[in-house]
C-alpha cells in the first residue's frame, strides 16, 4: 500500500516509518486509514489556517484610532455575513470528514472475508490477551493442523486474517498499527479483527489498554512473509517439537519435564502440558522473549529463566533458583525447539 | 438585633438616609467574618471560601503537575530504570486523577463562586452554609487520596479505573477503594456548589438583569452546573457499584456472574465526556468576559454565543460512546456518536469567530490576560481539530490509547481551559486582592508557558501516530519514539517553570502588587463597580441594570434599589426571566457546623472503605450535624435571620 | 460602591419568604431532585443495560414477590393524601393544620420503612450473587435511603414546627418544599416498583423475547 505522497511531503519528520507505526502502512486497513486521516489532516489545516488569518487581521487592526459608532456597525455587519459563511464552512467541513469516514469504514466492512463480500477464505486466529502475554491459536477444522504458539503472529501477505480477541483476566487491546486499529479483548465478550496484509516485513504489536503493572511490556512480534515462506513456517509449526539432541539438551529436556516449568508451559509432543503460562514448542523461532521484552538470544534467555522478577517485575512467573548448571542446560534445550 | 412583635419597618434600612460611609461601616459590622481562626473555620463569605478553594485547587495543580515532571523524566530515555512500574502506574493514575477531580472542575467552580455573586449584583452566594461545607468535603477527599499516595496506597488503576483491572480479583489492597470514595467526596462537593450557583444565577440577578442581559460568564457557570447535575450522578452510581463490588461482593461488573465491564465504561464516561465540557466551558466564560473588555466593545454575537454554550452544554451528554469505540459494539451506533462528535465543533467554532470578530470590531489592548486569550485561541482550535479527528471511527481505532489522544486532549484541557484560567486570575486578581499583577512577568510566563506547553505536547501528536501508546512506564530503544520523548520532557520542565512564575508573579503581586482601584481594566460587569477586595457585604446598594454592560452603559451613575436591612444579613431576589425584585431574603451567619458535617460526612465515606456498616454508625453523626446546622439557633426575630 | 448612586425604588415593602419557584429554598430541593432522579434513571439503564447481556431473567432466581411491594406502592400513593394536605395548609401558613399535618407524614413513613424491609427479605436473591441480585439491591437501596432522608427531615420539621420557631414564614416554605420532596419520593417509587416487580415477570417464561 501506497503512502500517499502528499502526506508524506507534509510529514516532514524523519523516521516515519517503522515496525510499530500507523504512518508506514503494510496492510489494507491502515492504508485506507492513513489515506482518511490525509483527508483530515489538509481540512482541519485549512480550518486552522483561516482561524489564524481572521486572528492575525483582528490583532493588525489594534493600531488604528479610536473607532467610530459608524465604522463599528458596519464591521458588525460584515462580520455577520462572515458567520454565515464560516458556519457553512464548518459544516460542509464536517460533513465531507463524516462521510470520509463513514466510507471508509463501508469500504473496509465490504472487503472483510466474514461479513463483506470478498470470497477468499481467511486465516482464522484466536488471540487471548493475559496478564501480560498473548496466547495465539491458529484454528482449523483438522486439529492435527492447528497451531498454537504464544506472542507471535506469522501471516502471509495477501490473505485476509480474521482474529478472535478474547481475555481471560482484565481488558486487553491487540493493536499492530502497519496493519489495522486496534480492538479491544474484554473478558466475557468476543470481539473480532480483520487483517489483510500487503507488505512483507517484521512489524511489532503493543497491547494498547492499560492492564496492570507490566502493561507497557506486553508486545507481539508480527512477521508478514511471502506465500512460500509463510507455509513453511506453517508446517514447521505443525510438527511436535524437535526432541533434545546432545547431552546438554537433554539435561535440560530432563530438567524442564521434572520441576516446576512443565506445570505452567506446554511443549507439544513431551509430557508437559501446562496452559498457564505460553507455549513454548517453537520457542526457539519467536523472535522474543517475555512478550516482547528482550531479544530471544541465549544471554536473555538465561537471564529470563534465573529472574524472571527481575526482567519483567510482577510476571506470572515466580522465581525458580535454578542452579546455574541446570540453567545453561534448560537455555540448550530451550534453544534447540525451533 | 429585633425581637418577634417588633415593628420591622423601624429596623434601619438602606437608602437615602443611610448611604455613603455611615451604611459602609453598619454594613461592615453586619456582613464581616470574625479575624482569627475562629472566624476561618465559621465564614460562610463567598469570597473568603472562594478564594480559600482557589487556592487549594491550585495547590493540587502543582501537586499533579510535579507527578506530571515525574513522568517526563522517566520517560525521556527509553528503557529507564529510575521509576518503578508499579509508581509509576501510580504516578500516573494521581497525575490524572488529581488534575481531574482535584484542580480542574474545583478550580472552576471556585472561580464562580468568588465572582458570580459580585458579577451578579448580590450580596452572597445561594446556601453559603453549604459553599462552606462543599469547601470541606473537597479538601479533605483530596487530603484523603494524597496521604494514600504518599503511603503507597495510591490509585494504580488510572483515573478512569477500568473494571475488571480495578475490580476486586485484579486490584488488591485498598488502593482503588481509596479512589472511588474520593470520587464521592469530590462529587458531593461540586453537586453542591452546582445547585448554589444554578440558585444564585436564577434568583439572585440585580433587578433589570433579565435573561437576556447576563453576562456570558455567567450563562457558562449556568450551563456547566447544570451539566453537574446531571452527569455526576453517573460516577457517583458507578463508583458506588464499584466499593460494592470490592466490599461486599457484588457483581455489577463480574462478567462470569452476569455483570459487565463495560457497564463500568458507559456510566463513567456518559459522567466522563460532559466532565471535560464541565472543565471547558467556564473557560469559554473567562474568554468572553476578557475579550469583552480588552477589545472595549460588547462581545460580538451574544445570542448566538448564549445559543452556541446551551448547544454545547446539551451535545456533549450524547458523546460519551466515543471514548469506547474499540469496544466493539455495534457500528451503526458508532456513527450516531461520530456525528455528534463532530456536531459539536460547530457551536465551538462559531464561537472563536465570535471572539475574533469582537476584536477586529473593536479596539484591542493586549495585555496579559488578552494574550493568554490569543494563547487559548491558537492552541484549543488545534485541539478541537484532533478532536474532530478521533470523532471519526476508524481514525479513532489507531488513535485510541496512543500519546496522539494525550496530545488532544491536553491541548483542549491546557490550552482551552488552562490558559484562559490564567488570564482570568490575572484579569481577577485585582479584585480579589486589590493590587495588579507584575504585567512583564505575566507577558514572560505567557511567552515562555506558550511555548513549553508546545514543546511538550505538539510532538506527542507523531509520537502516537508512531505507535507508542498510553500509560506506559517505559519504552524500546529502538523504535524511534526516543528524540520526541526528550523533546516532550524539555518542553515539560519549560512549562512547568512558566507556571512557577506565574505563581511567584501572583504571591510577590499579592504584597507588594499596584494598587488597582476598582476598576482598572474599565472592564463592564456589575464586580468592578465595588471596592477591591470587595467589602464583605459586596454592595452597599443592590444595583439595577439596563442593558449587558452595566457598567458601560451606566455613564456616571449607577442606579439602585434601597430598602434592605442593615443591622441583619439581606440580600435581594428576583424573579426567575424578568429580574424584577420580588423577596427580600435572610442570609446566614457564620457558623462552625457545615464543617462539624464535613468531618461526620469524611468520616462515614472513609469509614466505609474499610466497614460497610460505617454507612449505617456513621449516618447518625451526620444526621446530627446538619440537623443543629439547620436548626435555629436564637429566638425568632421581627423578621427573619438566620444563624 | 465607587460611582455615585441613584437611587429608584424602595424595596422596604417586599415580603420575606414567598412559595414555590419564589423561594430559594425550592431551587435547591428541585437541584437535589434532579441529581438523585437522574441517579435513578442511570440505575434502571444499568438494569436494562444487564439485562440485555442475559439469555433468562432473572437469572437463576425467582422475581421478588409482588406482595410486599405492591403494599408500598399502595401506602406510598396513599401517604400523599395527607403530603398535598399539609403542604397546602403550609402554603395557607396554618400552623395548627401544618403541626398535624407533619405529626402524620411522621407517623405514615413508619409502616412504609417495615414495608419496606419485608421488600428487602422477599427480593428472592442475594446481592452478591449476580448482577442481577446486585442492581436489584441497589435500586431498593437508592430509594430507601431517600424514604430514610425525608423522614428525618419531617421529624425534624414537625419539631420544630411546635417550638417558638413554629409560625414563622420560612417554616412553612421549608415544609411546603419538604412536601414537595415527599412527592419526589413517591412518584420515583412508580417506575421503580414496576422494574423490580413486573420487569421480570414480563419476561415469557424467564426467556427475554
Amino acid at each position: 500500500m501506497r503512502r500517499p505522497p502528499l502526506l508524506v511531503a507534509a510529514l516532514l519528520l524523519g523516521g516515519c516509518s517503522g515496525e510499530q507505526s500507523a504512518l508506514d502502512p503494510a496492510g489494507v486497513h491502515s492504508g485506507a486509514v492513513l489515506h482518511l486521516f490525509g483527508l483530515f489532516f489538509w481540512i482541519c489545516l485549512l480550518a486552522f489556517a483561516l482561524v489564524i488569518a481572521f486572528l492575525a487581521v483582528a490583532m493588525l487592526q489594534a493600531r488604528r484610532v479610536d473607532a467610530a459608532q459608524s465604522e463599528r456597525t458596519e464591521h458588525d455587519a460584515i462580520a455577520s455575513r462572515l458567520l454565515r459563511g464560516w458556519i457553512v464552512f464548518i459544516i460542509v467541513g464536517l460533513l465531507i470528514l463524516t462521510l470520509g469516514s463513514y466510507f471508509t469504514d463501508r469500504n473496509l466492512a465490504l472487503a472483510a472475508p466474514d461479513t463483506g463480500q470478498s470470497n477468499r477464505v481467511p486465516i482464522r486466529i484466536k488471540l487471548t490477551g493475559q496478564q501480560w502475554w498473548w496466547q495465539v491459536e491458529y484454528e482449523d477444522p483438522n486439529a492435527s493442523q492447528q497451531i498454537r504458539t504464544a506472542n507471535e503472529l506469522h501471516l502471509p501477505v495477501g490473505v485476509p486474517v480474521h482474529i478472535r480477541l478474547e481475555s481471560i483476566d482484565v481488558i486487553h487491546s491487540f493493536w499492530v498499527p502497519n496493519l489495522a486499529g486496534k480492538q479491544d479483548m474484554i473478558p466475557g465478550r468476543h470481539n473480532d479483527i480483520e487483517l489483510l496484509p500487503t507488505r512483507a516485513g517484521h512489524y511489532r504489536s503493543q497491547c494498547a489498554e492499560f492492564c496492570g503493572l507490566q502493561h507497557a511490556h506486553m508486545a507481539l512480534d508480527v512477521v508478514i512473509e511471502p506465500m512460500a515462506d509463510w507455509l513453511k513456517w506453517r508446517a514447521q509449526s505443525i510438527q511436535p517439537a524437535k526432541a533434545p539432541a546432545g547431552a546438554e539438551e537433554k539435561a535440560g529436556y530432563a530438567y524442564f519435564m521434572e520441576h516446576q516449568c512443565s506445570a505452567c508451559h506446554s511443549i507439544t509432543g513431551t509430557p508437559a502440558f501446562g496452559t498457564v503460562g505460553p507455549d513454548l514448542t517453537h520457542f526457539a523461532s519467536r523472535p522474543s522473549i517475555g512478550a516482547g521484552t528482550m531479544p530471544n538470544t541465549r544471554g536473555h534467555l538465561e537471564a529470563w529463566i534465573a529472574n524472571p522478577q527481575g526482567v519483567k517485575e510482577g510476571n506470572h512467573m515466580p522465581y525458580l533458583a535454578v542452579p546455574p548448571d541446570k540453567l545453561h542446560a534448560l537455555g540448550a534445550y530451550l534453544r534447540s525447539l525451533s | 438585633m429585633s425581637r418577634r412583635g417588633e415593628d420591622p419597618k423601624a429596623l434601619p434600612r438602606d437608602g437615602r438616609d443611610l448611604t455613603g460611609d455611615a451604611l459602609h461601616e453598619r454594613l461592615s459590622l453586619t456582613w464581616h467574618t470574625s479575624p482569627g481562626f475562629w472566624g476561618w473555620l465559621t465564614t460562610v463569605d463567598h469570597k473568603l471560601v472562594g478564594r480559600r478553594y482557589i487556592f487549594t485547587a491550585l495547590v493540587f495543580l502543582i501537586l499533579g503537575g510535579i507527578l506530571a515532571l515525574i513522568m517526563r523524566v522517566q520517560l525521556a530515555r527509553p528503557e529507564s530504570g529510575l521509576i518503578s512500574a508499579d509508581r509509576y502506574n501510580q504516578i500516573f493514575s494521581m497525575h490524572g486523577t488529581t488534575m481531574m477531580f482535584l484542580f480542574a472542575v474545583p478550580v472552576m467552580e471556585a472561580m464562580a463562586v468568588y465572582i458570580i455573586p459580585l458579577m451578579l449584583g448580590t450580596r452572597n452566594i445561594a446556601f453559603p452554609r453549604l459553599n462552606a461545607f462543599s469547601y470541606w468535603v473537597f479538601l479533605f477527599g483530596g487530603i484523603m487520596i494524597w496521604v494514600a499516595f504518599l503511603f503507597n496506597v495510591g490509585p494504580e488503576a488510572g483515573w478512569f479505573s477500568y473494571v475488571p483491572l480495578a475490580g476486586p480479583e485484579y486490584s488488591p489492597g485498598k488502593r482503588t477503594d481509596f479512589w472511588a470514595q474520593m470520587i464521592t467526596f469530590t462529587e458531593v462537593a461540586a453537586l453542591a456548589t452546582s445547585v448554589e450557583l444554578v440558585a444564585t444565577i436564577m434568583k439572585q440577578r440585580a433587578p433589570g438583569m433579565s435573561l437576556n442581559r447576563v453576562p456570558l460568564f455567567a450563562w457558562g457557570v449556568l450551563v456547566t452546573s447544570l451539566m453537574v447535575i446531571f452527569a455526576m450522578p453517573a460516577v457517583m452510581l458507578s463508583s458506588s457499584f464499584l466499593i460494592a463490588d470490592r466490599l461486599v461482593g457484588t457483581q455489577f461488573y463480574n462478567p462470569t456472574e452476569g455483570g459487565d465491564a463495560l457497564l463500568w465504561q458507559h456510566l463513567f464516561w456518559f459522567f466522563g465526556h460532559p466532565e471535560v465540557y464541565i472543565i471547558f466551558i467556564p473557560a469559554l466564560g473567562f474568554v468572553s468576559q476578557i475579550t469583552e473588555t480588552f477589545s472595549r466593545r460588547p462581545i460580538f454575537g451574544y445570542p448566538v454565543m448564549v445559543l452556541a454554550l446551551v448547544s454545547i452544554g446539551i451535545l456533549a451528554f450524547g458523546l460519551w460512546v466515543h471514548h469506547m469505540f474499540a469496544t466493539g459494539l455495534p457500528r451503526l451506533g458508532y456513527s450516531f456518536y461520530t456525528a455528534a462528535s463532530m456536531m459539536i465543533a460547530l457551536p465551538s467554532g462559531v464561537q472563536i469567530f465570535c471572539w475574533i470578530a469582537t476584536m477586529w470590531a473593536g479596539r484591542p489592548r493586549f495585555t496579559v490576560p488578552m494574550l493568554w486569550v490569543i494563547g487559548f485561541i491558537i492552541t484549543f482550535v488545534i485541539g478541537g481539530l484532533t478532536g474532530v479527528m478521533v470523532a471519526s471511527v476508524p481514525l479513532d481505532l489507531q488513535l485510541h490509547d496512543t500519546y496522539f489522544v494525550v496530545a488532544h486532549f491536553h491541548y483542549v484541557l491546557i490550552g482551552g481551559a488552562v490558559f484562559p484560567l490564567l488570564g482570568a486570575i490575572t484579569f481577577w486578581f485585582p479584585k480579589f486582592t486589590g493590587r495588579m499583577m507584575d504585567e512583564t512577568l505575566g507577558k514572560l510566563s505567557f511567552a515562555i508557558g506558550f511555548i513549553g506547553f508546545h514543546l511538550t505536547f505538539f510532538p506527542m501528536h507523531f509520537t502516537g501516530l508512531m505507535g507508542m501508546p498510553r500509560r506506559v512506564y517505559t519504552y524500546p530503544s529502538d523504535i524511534g519514539w526516543n528524540m520526541l520523548n526528550m523533546i516532550s520532557s524539555i518542553g515539560a520542565f519549560i512549562f512547568a517553570s512558566a507556571l512557577l512564575l506565574f505563581m511567584i508573579n501572583a504571591l510577590v503581586s499579592y504584597r507588594k502588587g499596584l494598587l488597582s482601584g476598582s476598576n482598572p481594566w474599565e472592564a463592564s460587569s456589575l464586580e468592578w463597580a465595588v471596592p477591591s477586595p470587595p467589602p464583605p457585604y459586596n454592595f452597599a446598594h443592590i444595583p439595577v441594570v439596563e442593558g449587558r454592560t452595566p457598567l458601560w452603559d451606566a455613564g456616571g451613575t449607577l442606579s439602585v434599589v434601597s430598602g434592605l436591612r442593615v443591622e441583619d444579613r439581606e440580600l435581594l431576589l428576583t424573579t426567575a426571566i424578568d429580574a424584577e425584585p420580588d423577596v427580600r431574603e435572610p442570609s446566614p451567619l457564620p457558623t462552625i457546623w457545615p464543617l462539624l458535617a464535613a468531618i461526620a460526612v469524611t468520616a462515614l465515606f472513609i469509614g466505609s472503605i474499610f466497614n460497610p456498616w460505617a454507612i449505617v454508625w456513621g449516618a447518625i453523626p451526620l444526621a446530627a450535624t446538619l440537623t443543629v446546622w439547620f436548626w435555629p439557633k436564637g429566638p425568632p426575630e421581627a423578621e427573619p435571620v438566620i444563624e | 460602591m465607587t460611582l455615585p448612586v441613584r437611587f429608584t425604588r424602595d424595596l422596604s415593602e417586599l415580603p420575606t419568604h414567598a412559595f414555590g419557584t419564589r423561594s430559594l429554598t425550592w431551587w435547591g430541593v428541585v437541584g437535589f431532585m434532579l441529581i438523585e432522579g437522574t441517579g435513578f434513571a442511570l440505575a434502571i439503564a444499568a438494569y436494562f443495560f444487564l439485562m440485555s447481556q442475559e439469555q433468562l431473567w432473572p437469572p437463576s432466581a425467582l422475581p421478588p414477590k409482588l406482595l410486599w411491594g405492591t403494599l408500598t406502592l399502595a401506602v406510598m400513593l396513599l401517604s400523599d393524601i395527607p403530603n398535598v394536605w399539609v403542604k397546602k395548609a403550609a402554603e395557607e401558613e396554618r400552623l395548627r393544620d401544618t403541626r398535624i399535618g407533619l405529626v402524620i407524614m411522621s407517623i405514615v413513613v413508619i409502616p412504609l420503612l417495615v414495608l419496606r424491609g419485608f421488600e428487602f427479605a422477599n427480593l428472592n436473591i442475594g446481592w452478591d450473587r449476580n448482577a442481577y441480585g446486585s442492581i436489584l439491591w441497589a435500586l431498593l437501596l437508592l430509594h430507601t435511603t431517600h424514604l430514610l432522608t425525608d423522614w428525618v427531615d419531617t421529624l425534624v420539621l414537625a419539631a420544630l414546627m411546635f417550638t417558638e420557631h413554629g409560625g414563622e414564614g420560612r417554616r412553612f416554605v421549608d415544609t411546603s418544599e419538604n412536601g414537595l420532596y415527599w412527592h419526589f419520593v413517591v412518584l420515583s417509587w412508580i417506575p421503580l416498583y414496576v422494574v423490580i416487580y413486573w420487569v421480570p415477570r414480563m419476561t415469557t417464561g424467564g426467556l427475554i423475547g
